[in-house]
């Protein structure tokens, strides 16, 4: 199916937040993950589905000041 | 009468109960580098009453680039001072309090407690989880600012039920990792922190609305924005 991650379109085959998380590649920390506006703990990912045109953000710890 | 503030009175958001607002409040800006020095202009240029900057540094030739409050002549000189003398020389209506030291567990708390508001000018992971831990302790908000490259975020924490721990829950980076990435343009920081601070205005003056539990971010490549829901 595909969503949008930071506004670009893109197909997954990732059924939930965390397989999407896995597809990406994405660090175990210092990453926060949105979906729809809305930020989605990590202890959720696994039972939050992915539905057709999602609007995800991915947001990356940023440290310097 | 000429009124240094006339400018930002005559705003209906602020006027003479928010500059009266501003002028009996404290607000402490830790780190006075690239975040903190437009965080700092601004807020003194604005008419804070009291403003604290804590900062154990020194000026270096790689600051100049983004460290607005800093010049050629000052390098090698500690941050904190240098600061509150260019910040008193643009409004001695401001009082203003310098801390040459580093923000640690141990001071902290008995630095914040003197202040309404406590914003955020650091360059580091361990000091952003210190001042959220402490403002959700005293109950004071926390602007929340952190930059990397060309992107920024902002948002207010501690003031609603969303802290800095909500966005990342685990301590991060771990002590051990490698140093975090310091490439970065000067207007990045010139951007957030004078985000940073017009939140600040507006939680003093209850006017706007403030990013209590949401997050903004900015990618000034494409100047790509979200507002994230954070609770």
């Amino acid at each position: 199916m595909e969503v949008n991650i930071n506004g670009k379109a893109t197909q997954t085959t990732a059924g939930n937040l965390a397989e999407l998380a896995t597809e990406m590649g994405l660090p175990e920390r210092g990453v926060a993950v949105a979906v729809d506006n809305k930020m989605v703990p990590r202890t959720e990912w696994t039972a939050t589905s992915l539905c057709e045109g999602a609007n995800i953000v991915i947001i990356k710890a940023a440290f310097g000041g | 009468m000429e009124n240094r503030y006339q400018r930002q009175i005559m705003l209906p958001e602020i006027g003479e109960d928010g500059q009266k607002r501003l002028a009996g409040a404290k607000v402490l800006i830790v780190g006075a580098g690239g975040l903190g020095s437009p965080i700092a202009l601004y807020l003194t240029g604005c008419g804070v009453g009291t403003i604290g900057i804590m900062d154990d540094d020194v000026v270096s030739l790689t600051n100049l680039q983004r460290q607005v409050l800093y010049g050629e002549d000052l390098l090698g000189m500690p941050k904190a001072k240098c600061a509150g003398e260019r910040l008193r020389k643009l409004n001695s209506d401001v009082r203003i309090v310098t801390y040459p030291e580093k923000l640690t567990p141990q001071n902290a708390t008995e630095r914040m407690a003197d202040y309404d508001i406590i914003v955020d000018g650091t360059d580091n992971g361990a000091a952003r989880y210190l001042m959220s831990d402490a403002c959700q302790a005293l109950g004071k908000p926390y602007v929340y600012g952190a930059i990397c490259g060309f992107e920024g975020q902002v948002a207010v924490l501690c003031a609603g039920r969303a802290t800095y721990r909500t966005l990342f829950p685990e301590d991060f980076p771990p002590a051990s990792a490698q140093p975090v990435a310091k490439g970065v343009v000067g207007m990045t920081p010139g951007v957030v922190g004078s985000v940073e601070a017009a939140q600040v205005i507006q939680l003093i003056c209850g006017c706007g609305q403030p990013l209590i539990d949401r997050l903004w971010t900015i990618d000034l490549r494409n100047m790509q924005s979200f507002i994230i829901d954070l609770w």
